[in-house]
């Protein structure tokens, strides 16, 4: 690595001071403070309704904070919606419409302007570019009725890919899929991360995060832990997130790990 | 052959009737399968059943039924639209109430105002008493409609899709939203000449499903759903006048017929495609 790209990842580039989210009177996140830096690959983890979802729709600017700040590049997220790409849980899409491969992954390159002038051999470039860093291009011209769970979350990837945006945030990226589509898709991950992209992902599985992923943000509606996986995600910690089930953590060396949250 | 399907055009209004049947044909399943892929087909119904207090007054106040088609269709989106979001009792629970809501008061609207009005040519359409300039409105209706799901297809079908990721993308996704709705009411308003309240849905869902069995991908589906759904209006058009039928009912019928015979063809491609793999 050189200095330059040592400078780069020693950035912040999304900065939580105090994020509070409620929805009415129930909270779903309590001043939560984290700090990333660029091209980073950031696992966030918390049990079912800790604010994982709640933190994604922030970041990608869909939901207002209710206290605190959340800033991108120091700008609120609505402000720089371009920058981030977001890959939503894959029950919230609308698989009844038969569209093709192709088709999903050029919503990447949609915008507002329907009389925006794309040269048409650009945007089949950028399609092609994205299924082809995926493994999907020969699927191009298919429908997505006949790929399998993996495949989908690929195409979905490649639809974010598509939009060349800095930050991409991926909401259960492996659930419902197997573990060798698991292993896929984190190898996917791990080869859009060396292009400098910083990534989140949402993900159920506390096991070996040390092994995937460079920080681990630990969320049960308050930031729990947040830093290196091999050290923050002690027993107490996993006890803060999901109560006294401390078998979720398999790897049994960090039950030997004395280290402190960063909470 | 030639004789018989051109004996209709010795009339004018036949072939008033034949422009606003295909019109009304290409307007509604143009837009089916964003419905019935969109699950909205309830939504339409609703939407349908609300023009009838609209009608009401705008008849009362000297207005034809086509002349009220778009600002009724605006009212219609935006108010279904507004109370879909605002209240918390359920999406189906809220349409349902509307529908049966509005429906009765259109009634109560009707005889209050002694407003004349054949209500089985409303329920059921009387498209052989369109004028020439509900012809025009009608046509203009389908024009628009064109232009603005073209303009907008590509939006509109990510939106469907994903409506989080169009967000996040920066799309306007209030603007889609209520964009359709009111595409939606406007196809339907204008068409209820041609089938009637009860009937439009008919028109609306089933060339649609009809292409769907068929076809592979969204887009094709789109081309065969309009052209099932003119072939509906204008076939029934043709069987409303050799056999004196009702029009708006011949219509769906011949929609229906359309759906079975694209549900066996599945069926048996299915039982095809089965049989190859067994044997091989």
């Amino acid at each position: 690595m050189d200095t330059k790209e040592v400078n780069s990842a020693s950035t912040p580039l999304i900065i939580s001071d105090g994020c509070c989210v409620h929805f009415g009177n129930i909270p779903a996140l309590e001043s939560v403070n984290f700090s990333i830096n660029k091209g980073k690959k950031v696992a966030v983890v918390g049990p079912n309704g800790g604010g994982k979802s709640t933190l994604f729709n922030v970041l990608a600017g869909l939901i207002p904070l209710t206290e605190g700040s959340l800033t991108i590049e120091g700008k609120s997220p609505s402000e720089v919606k371009g920058k981030v790409s977001y890959v939503p849980q894959k029950d919230l899409i609308n698989w009844n419409f038969p569209l093709s491969v192709k088709q999903v992954v050029e919503m990447g390159l949609t915008t507002r302007n329907s009389f925006a002038l794309f040269s048409r051999n650009k945007v089949n470039e950028k399609i092609k570019k994205a299924l082809e860093d995926v493994g999907l291009l020969e699927k191009i011209n298919k429908s997505i009725k006949n790929l399998s769970g993996g495949q989908l979350q690929r195409v979905l990837i490649a639809r974010a890919l598509a939009q060349d945006s800095e930050i991409l945030l991926l909401d259960e990226a492996f659930s419902a899929v197997d573990i060798g589509a698991q292993e896929d898709i984190m190898q996917l991950i791990d080869n859009i991360n060396l292009d400098g992209k910083t990534i989140l992902i949402a993900t159920h599985d506390v096991n070996n995060l040390e092994e995937k992923f460079d920080e681990v943000l630990c969320l049960n509606k308050h930031c729990c832990a947040y830093g290196d996986p091999a050290e923050v995600l002690t027993p107490e910690v996993i006890e803060e997130m999901y109560g006294s089930h401390n078998s979720l953590l398999n790897n049994k060396a960090h039950f030997n790990n004395e280290g402190s949250s960063n909470d | 052959m030639i004789e018989i399907l051109l004996d209709p055009f010795r009339y004018d209004f036949m072939i008033r009737s034949l422009i606003t049947a295909f019109a009304s044909g290409a307007m509604l399943s143009l837009l089916g399968p964003f419905t019935i892929n969109r699950n909205m087909g309830f939504m339409a119904d609703a939407m349908a059943h609300a023009t009838l207090p609209i009608i009401a007054v705008g008849v009362f106040l000297g207005f034809s039924i086509s002349e009220l088609g778009v600002p009724a269709a605006i009212l219609i989106a935006i108010f279904l639209g507004l109370i879909i979001k605002n209240t918390n009792v359920g999406e189906d629970t809220a349409i349902g109430i509307i529908f049966s809501s509005f429906f009765a008061l259109g009634f109560v609207l009707i005889s209050l105002l002694n407003v004349t009005v054949n209500l089985e040519d409303l329920l059921f359409g009387q498209i052989l008493a369109v004028n020439i300039s509900d012809v025009y409105i009608v046509v203009s209706l389908l024009i628009l409609v064109i232009l603005v799901t073209v303009i907008y297809f590509k939006q509109l079908l990510f939106y469907s899709f994903d409506p989080i990721g169009a967000e996040v993308k920066g799309l306007n996704t209030t603007f889609l939203n209520y964009l359709f709705l009111i595409l939606l009411s406007i196809a339907i308003v204008g068409s209820l000449q041609t089938v009637g309240i009860i009937l439009v849905l008919s028109m609306l869902i089933i060339p649609a499903a009809a292409a769907k069995l068929v076809t592979e991908t969204f887009t094709v589906s789109i081309g065969v759903s309009v052209l099932f759904g003119t072939i509906s209006s204008i076939t029934g058009l043709y069987l409303s006048y050799f056999l004196n039928l009702p029009s708006g009912p011949s219509m769906s019928l011949v929609a229906t017929t359309i759906f079975v015979f694209a549900f066996l063809s599945k069926k048996i491609r299915e039982k095809g495609s089965l049989a190859t793999v067994t044997v091989s």
